[in-house]
């Protein structure tokens, strides 16, 4: 018989139990049990990866490029990917000291902000926001500080913001334009201002750009391609929007030689290298995927239109998302929370959206909808939405 | 063309029923313009029709026979190839006519109902044309894709999660 016996500790982390699970988990869950729900709670793209792209997967497997790649990726990616932000953004970094390939985005933030922030220290995240960054930054021991930016600025970042959240103990600041999940976009004129705050207060930048090539229009300006910036900016990005390649997990981060040595570390320790497959499908994407990506955008930019008109004929108001693939409405006007709203809409009229509440500061109020959906699911979403707001309407 | 054309035509190329009030919205015109601007490719011939992709292996008793044949011609003088093309076209079971570099000179699909059908079509109607030299005829055995569109099922079905961040 085995003896009995009281657990004496916790056996769970403080900083695991600090956190809390993700908002969105809860509409995952309503929705999956439901029939012919039409999901807009989508944050990836409509479109399969390009053939191409996986046939050159594929293909390296059948010869044989099964094992470890070296840890910051195959050197002709890290080349390639150096090219194409040249190119693309006016963002050189050098492919043998500035590159690391990563298991997606995800990976680039959370080892970006442990190879950079102390215990203790405040990172300031520019909300709302992708919902891992605040997580992240308690994760690593840091105190996430957050900004709601604002629907009258269309919620850009203004210097002023930004300005007042800083303090002695700021260590960086954590931005993602064009936005998951207002589709905000900032301009270079509307960027550069943060430049003075961030210079004047020697501030870090993660700079999450993964929305970078579905900036509909304006040409996307990275903010280390601002002068002075690239020595303070911790450049994410990665495959999974632009060339729709999710499920894959790879992205790449850039930085200064000797913050990307010091990720290095973490990241040899942590995953050795990203998927060795998934590399070489990569490749494939930055050497002839222009095409591909030139077609996604020209899609999305038209049901971008085609939403936002939508929304304004059954009074829905919505600001002209100008990235990415989220229109961010008010629903301020039901009287409803965004909670509210989104259970509602789900249950009596099967539509799927996330209530703006769980990205963070700044998004109650409003719901996150994801157009990379069929044209006819739209049409179809739209026409119950209108249905539910007159049915809610005082 | 102008550039909402290209856009618009695009679209409707794509999705024939999509609705003018959808096009509208998504190239941002007004559905006056949408219209307008099908009149004028529908009226010049640039939009020749609308129609539906079927796969009429699923329908049971409708299956029916297709055939690809090549066709080789001496072509007239004066005309051509345009003359014997035009001759073979009219002929309702033809489903599509292409003139073609190579080895022969003109493509036939055919729909017939059975293969001595088709048969019964090549030599009588197609072979004893004047100008025809040799016909070679290949039967379709199956449909993997058609004007753009796989035929296979699930092929399009949407494999991500309800929800995601």
């Amino acid at each position: 018989m085995s003896t009995p016996f009281v657990r004496k500790t916790n056996r769970l982390s403080d900083a695991v139990q600090h956190i809390q699970p993700s908002g969105i988990r809860r509409f995952f869950d309503m929705a999956s049990t439901m029939e012919d729900v039409i999901s807009l709670g989508v944050g990836e793209p409509d479109f399969v990866t390009p053939w191409n792209v996986r046939e050159a997967s594929i293909d390296s497997m059948e010869r044989g490029y099964t094992a470890y790649t070296s840890n910051p990726g195959i050197l002709e990616l890290r080349q390639e990917i150096s090219k194409y932000l040249d190119e693309r953004f006016e963002t050189p970094y050098d492919p043998e000291r500035e590159i690391i390939v990563t298991a997606g985005a995800s990976e680039a933030i959370d080892i970006a902000v442990r190879s950079t922030v102390n215990p203790g220290e405040e990172v300031i995240i520019v909300e709302p926001g992708f919902v891992s960054y605040a997580p992240v930054v308690s994760l690593a021991g840091g105190r996430p500080v957050s900004i709601g930016t604002k629907k009258e600025n269309e919620f850009k970042l203004t210097k002023e913001e930004l300005e007042a959240a800083v303090t002695p103990n700021t260590k960086a600041v954590m931005i993602s334009f064009p936005n998951n999940p207002t589709g905000a976009v900032m301009t270079k004129e509307e960027l550069a201002p943060l430049v003075d705050v961030i210079e004047r207060h020697d501030l870090l930048v993660f700079s999450d750009e993964i929305y970078a090539e579905l900036s509909y229009d304006n040409e996307h300006c990275s903010l280390a391609a601002l002068p002075g910036m690239k020595d303070r900016t911790i450049l994410i990005s990665g495959f999974s929007k632009a060339f729709a390649m999710t499920g894959w997990r790879l992205g790449f981060v850039c930085a200064p030689a000797d913050i990307t040595a010091a990720m290095l570390k973490i990241h040899q320790y942590i995953l050795m290298c990203a998927s060795t497959p998934a590399q070489f499908g990569a490749l494939e994407a930055l050497r002839s995927g222009r095409d591909d990506v030139e077609r996604m955008i020209t899609s999305y930019k038209q049901r971008r239109n085609y939403i936002v008109k939508s929304f304004a004929e059954i009074g829905l108001s919505c600001h002209v998302p100008g990235g990415a693939f989220y229109a961010f409405p008010s629903i301020e006007n039901t009287g409803m929370s965004s909670d509210q709203f989104a259970e509602g809409l789900l249950k009596e009229e099967h539509v799927a959206v996330v209530p703006g509440n769980v990205f963070g500061e700044g998004g109650e109020g409003h719901v996150r909808c994801s157009y990379a959906t069929s044209m006819e699911s739209l049409e179809t979403a739209l026409d119950r939405m209108g249905r539910f707001l007159k049915r809610h309407s005082s | 063309m102008e550039k909402h054309e290209l856009e618009i035509l695009k679209l409707v190329e794509d999705n024939g029923r999509l609705g003018v009030p959808s096009i509208a919205k998504m190239v941002d015109c007004t559905e006056e313009e949408v219209q307008a601007v099908l009149n004028k490719l529908e009226k010049e011939n640039v939009i020749v029709s609308y129609a539906a992709v079927v796969d009429w292996s699923k329908v049971e008793e409708q299956e029916g026979v297709t055939a690809m044949i090549d066709v080789k011609v001496t072509p007239q003088r004066g005309v051509g190839f345009d003359e014997v093309a035009e001759r073979i076209y009219r002929f309702p079971e033809v489903k599509a006519l292409y003139l073609v570099s190579g080895a022969y000179d003109l493509s036939v699909v055919i729909d017939g109902k059975t293969m001595s059908e088709i048969a019964g079509f090549v030599s009588e109607k197609l072979s004893t044309l004047d100008s025809v030299i040799s016909t070679t005829t290949h039967f379709r055995l199956k449909t993997y894709k058609h004007d753009g569109v796989v035929f296979e099922d699930g092929e399009d079905d949407d494999k991500r999660i309800v929800v995601s961040p």
